[in-house]
C-alpha cells in the first residue's frame, strides 16, 4: 500500500493534515502506539519543513510487512550545509514562521531521533529529499 | 492530577471536553514552539501554550496530548473549538500568564516534565 500527498507552500491551515491522516491510517492498522507517534511526529516535522522552507512538495508513505518508508521531497532552495541543518537549535525560519510556532531548529533532529533510519539529500537550487524508515518491532530507546 | 483540579487552580474556562475532567495527567509542558513540544513531551501531558492556531492543536493531536490550555486569557476561535472537539481534546483557557499558570500547577504538585542535559 502506498499513500501520496501533495503539500502546499506556506499554507498553515492545511500543513499537518497529511500527517494527521497518516496517523489515523496507522492507528487503524493496529500498529504499536509509540511507533505510530514516532512516525506521526517525524512526518509532521517534515511536512512543516516542506511547507515552510521547501516551497511545497510531496510525501509518499509506503507500507511493507516489516516497515514503513517515507519519502519527503521538495523543489525548494536546497540545504547548503546538511550537518549544520541537523544541529539542534539551528534555524533559517523567518519571524513570521516563528510566530506560527515553528522555526525552533528542532525539525530535522526530531525527525532523525524518531526514525530508525534517515537520509537527507539536497542540491542547492534544486531541492531536498528526506527518506525515513521505521521498522516494526525494532529494539530502540527513544 | 485530575484535569478538574487544573481547571480550579487556573480558574480556567472549559471550551471542550467538559465530560472528561476526571482524566489524570502526570506532567505539563509550557511552550510556544511546537518542535520543542515534539522533542520533549512524553505521556499524559497537559500542554500550556500562548500559540493559538491550528498547529498547536494539530501538534497536540499527533502527540496524543488530550489537554491544551491557552494562557494569557486567549479565547479560542470557533474553528479551533471545533477542531478540539473533533479530536476529543479538553480545551481550556486561563487568565494567567504562562509563568503564573505553570507556577500554580507546579506548586500544586504537578512536577513531571521533560529534562534534557545541556549538550
Amino acid at each position: 500500500m502506498k499513500l501520496t500527498y501533495s503539500i502546499p507552500s506556506m499554507d498553515f491551515s492545511a500543513a499537518g493534515k497529511a500527517s494527521t491522516d497518516v496517523k489515523k491510517t496507522l492507528a487503524r492498522l493496529g500498529l504499536d502506539r509509540d511507533l505510530v507517534k514516532r512516525i506521526a511526529v517525524a512526518m509532521y516535522e517534515g511536512e512543516m519543513n516542506i511547507a515552510i522552507h521547501g516551497g511545497g512538495g510531496t510525501a509518499e508513505i509506503e507500507f511493507s510487512p516489516d516497515r514503513i518508508d517515507i519519502l519527503l521531497a521538495d523543489r525548494g532552495p536546497g540545504i547548503a550545509d546538511i550537518a549544520l541543518a541537523m544541529t539542534e537549535g539551528f534555524s533559517t525560519a523567518s519571524e513570521e514562521v516563528r510566530s506560527m510556532g515553528f522555526g525552533a531548529g528542532m525539525g530535522l533532529p526530531n525527525m532523525k531521533r524518531n526514525a530508525d533510519e534517515m537520509t537527507v539529500e539536497s542540491r542547492v537550487g534544486e531541492g531536498t529529499s528526506v527518506r525515513m524508515r521505521f521498522l516494526f518491532g525494532a529494539a530502540r530507546c527513544a | 492530577m485530575k484535569v478538574r483540579e487544573i481547571v480550579g487552580l487556573l480558574d480556567a474556562r472549559v471550551f471542550t471536553g467538559a465530560d472528561q475532567l476526571d482524566l489524570e495527567v502526570q506532567s505539563a509542558c509550557g511552550a510556544d514552539l511546537m518542535s520543542d513540544v515534539m522533542a520533549f513531551v512524553k505521556e499524559r501531558v497537559v500542554l500550556l501554550t500562548g500559540l493559538m492556531n491550528p498547529q498547536a492543536l494539530r501538534t497536540a493531536d499527533l502527540l496524543d496530548i488530550k489537554v491544551v490550555v491557552f494562557v494569557r486569557g486567549k479565547k479560542p476561535t470557533p474553528d479551533l473549538v471545533a477542531m478540539a472537539e473533533e479530536s476529543g481534546m479538553i480545551l481550556l483557557t486561563t487568565k494567567y500568564s504562562m509563568f503564573l499558570a505553570c507556577g500554580r500547577l507546579y506548586e500544586a504538585g504537578l512536577r513531571g516534565g521533560g529534562v534534557r542535559e545541556i549538550s
